[in-house]
């Protein structure tokens, strides 16, 4: 169970409120969606939850404990997060072999046959085959291979909680729905709390049970996937929907410019 | 017909030999019609954009094919003189061109500089403000606009201030490349609707609209054609192509495509495994065979041709 309530303010000189009391609950095998557009907050309010950044008030809780009394190693133990544009935050001669050694150094407290056994198994959740995909150099992956290896060095090391910022930015349709479904299944099979942060409300809307609809660092609306999209009650969630294009209708189009 | 692009081949040249980005593509526009080429990145739809243009600019090369736009053979036109059809007969906005425009420029010397490099000193100044104050005003922007610097314009006011710069000699076709990439979700809307209006209301006289984003392109688009690995694998007209689409990719990439709509949560939404092949040296055959789930034996040595499955809709696979 976690818990979360924030209120977060980052100052530039003058006071900007990027987080303004915002404060939502989730638990474990679910996927919530954090959505919103650039300047909603949603980013920041990931990075509280990540203890990046501290919140000027409100608390956050991780089963019951105020985040900023446990420390870092074990927070990041249960808490992962996995960013967009994978490509600015990792050193791209590594092979992927380097990068989960390097996550278990930091975490580890496991024999070498467990380690190896590990993150076979976090390979495979994501679809990739380990003997491939271990031997290969970060820059040697395109968009798409990179952020599911960088989802699986999260889920190597077996948090309860990911959050995911643009998963799927750098990723084509076809392979996007592939994962997307590998997300689901972390909630679904393996009871992981996900957060799926995103300006894309169709790809919360199929993978996530609940979203959280953000707007200049307020939380406007929230309810489950269909509560929200479908029946949405805020007139900035309705807009947004209705300016999403769909397959089965089409924009009123005038011709008045 | 306005564009009638047969058979056009185009490769990049590169040390190691030639990639096929565009291998085989046929393509027509009418008159007063909006078509839509939709592909996953490197399928060549960009290429075909630029080569549509006539701006086969090295390391790509026009290397078979022929572009007709108004008759008239593009590639026959050498290419230091294609300058004269660029914005009159034919014009282009690139991928990302809302960031290009100069932030320390007023919009007004933004069109004068488009000018002066079209046409030199041959177009008085005034009579090009005049021209730009009446197409500002058409797209929905004030004139004050053509005073203020385009840091200071907003997203939609730069969208509209771009395409006031490509339409102002209203040219017969326009080619938009990736228009809805980066923008919010509103401001990709009201573009659409822009896109929409400067064809109705005749400011240009067809488009050519390449995205990624298929939900988009049916908002507007009279047609679709869908290209893999350098070739059109199908095109149709846009509501029997959404409705049911022939080639098997098509088919996959549009049950790939996530909307806010009822039916995403009643399923479990399947990509496509795998990747595209490599166009350096393309593969012998189908180049969606490796990945198609129909795949025969056929599919694997003959490249299927494309040809007419039903009136006025073309597909490249063995199946039909």
């Amino acid at each position: 169970m976690t818990k979360i309530f924030t209120t977060g303010f980052i100052g530039l000189g003058e006071k900007i409120v990027a987080v303004n009391d915002v404060s939502f609950n989730c638990k474990s095998g679910e996927v919530i969606g954090l959505i919103g557009e650039s300047g909603s907050g949603k980013t920041t309010t990931a990075r509280l939850i990540l203890k990046l950044l501290s919140a000027t008030s409100g608390q956050i809780f991780f089963k019951g404990k105020n985040i900023w009394t446990i420390p870092n190693r074990e927070y990041y133990r249960y808490v992962q997060g996995v960013f967009q544009d994978p490509y600015s935050s990792i050193n791209p001669v590594y092979k992927v072999r380097h990068l989960f050694s390097n996550t278990f150094n930091l975490f580890g407290e496991v024999s070498k046959s467990e380690l190896s056994q590990r993150v076979d198994d976090a390979l495979e959740l994501v679809h990739l085959e380990p003997e491939e995909a271990l031997e290969k150099h970060i820059d040697e992956l395109s968009g798409g291979q990179l952020q599911r290896i960088l989802l699986a060095n999260s889920l190597f090391v077996n948090p309860d909680v990911i959050l995911t910022d643009e998963p799927t930015s750098m990723i084509d349709a076809s392979l996007r729905v592939i994962v997307l479904n590998v997300i689901k299944e972390l909630s679904g099979k393996h009871g992981k709390l996900i957060m799926f942060i995103t300006h894309d409300i169709s790809q919360a809307f199929y993978v996530c049970d609940r979203i959280i609809v953000m707007y200049r660092g307020k939380i406007v609306e929230q309810g489950s996937a269909e509560e929200v999209v479908l029946s949405p009650q805020h007139p900035y969630t309705k807009r947004l929907i209705a300016d999403v294009p769909k397959l089965k209708q089409k924009f009123e189009l005038s011709i008045k410019g | 017909m306005l564009i009638e692009a047969i058979d056009v081949k185009g490769y990049y040249s590169i040390p190691e030999g030639h990639v096929h980005a565009v291998d085989g593509c046929t393509l027509k526009l009418r008159h007063e019609e909006i078509v839509g080429i939709a592909g996953e990145s490197g399928c060549g739809k960009s290429t075909f954009g630029k080569l549509l243009m006539g701006y086969d600019k090295p390391p790509l090369r026009m290397v078979s094919g022929i572009i007709t736009i108004d008759g008239v053979n593009i590639y026959d036109i050498p290419r230091n003189e294609r300058k004269r059809v660029w914005g009159s007969t034919i014009a282009m906005i690139p991928q990302y061109s809302m960031n290009s425009l100069n932030p320390t420029r007023k919009a007004r010397n933004l069109i004068v500089d488009a000018m002066k490099e079209k046409f030199g000193s041959s177009v008085p100044k005034n009579e090009m403000i005049e021209r730009a104050k009446g197409r500002f005003k058409d797209l929905g922007l004030s004139s004050t606009a053509l005073d203020m610097y385009s840091f200071e314009l907003s997203g939609g006011m730069k969208q509209r201030t771009v395409i006031a710069i490509s339409t102002l000699l209203n040219p017969k076709a326009l080619i938009v490349d990736e228009p809805t990439s980066a923008l919010d979700v509103s401001t990709q809307r009201l573009l659409l609707e822009l896109l929409y209006y400067i064809v109705k209301r005749k400011i240009v006289g067809s488009m050519i609209i390449i995205s990624h984003d298929i939900a988009s392109l049916r908002q507007i688009c009279d047609s679709l054609c869908i290209m893999y690995a350098g070739k059109i694998v199908e095109s149709a007209d846009m509501e029997k192509m959404i409705e049911h689409p022939l080639h098997p990719y098509a088919k996959l990439l549009l049950d790939a495509v996530v909307t806010p709509e009822p039916e995403i949560r009643k399923r479990k939404l399947e990509g496509i495994p795998g990747a595209p092949p490599q166009l350096l040296r393309p593969p012998v055959g189908c180049r969606f065979s490796e990945r198609c789930p129909y795949v025969m034996d056929r599919c694997k040595s003959e490249e299927p041709p494309y040809s007419e499955a039903e009136p006025d809709r073309f597909v490249a696979c063995w199946l039909y």
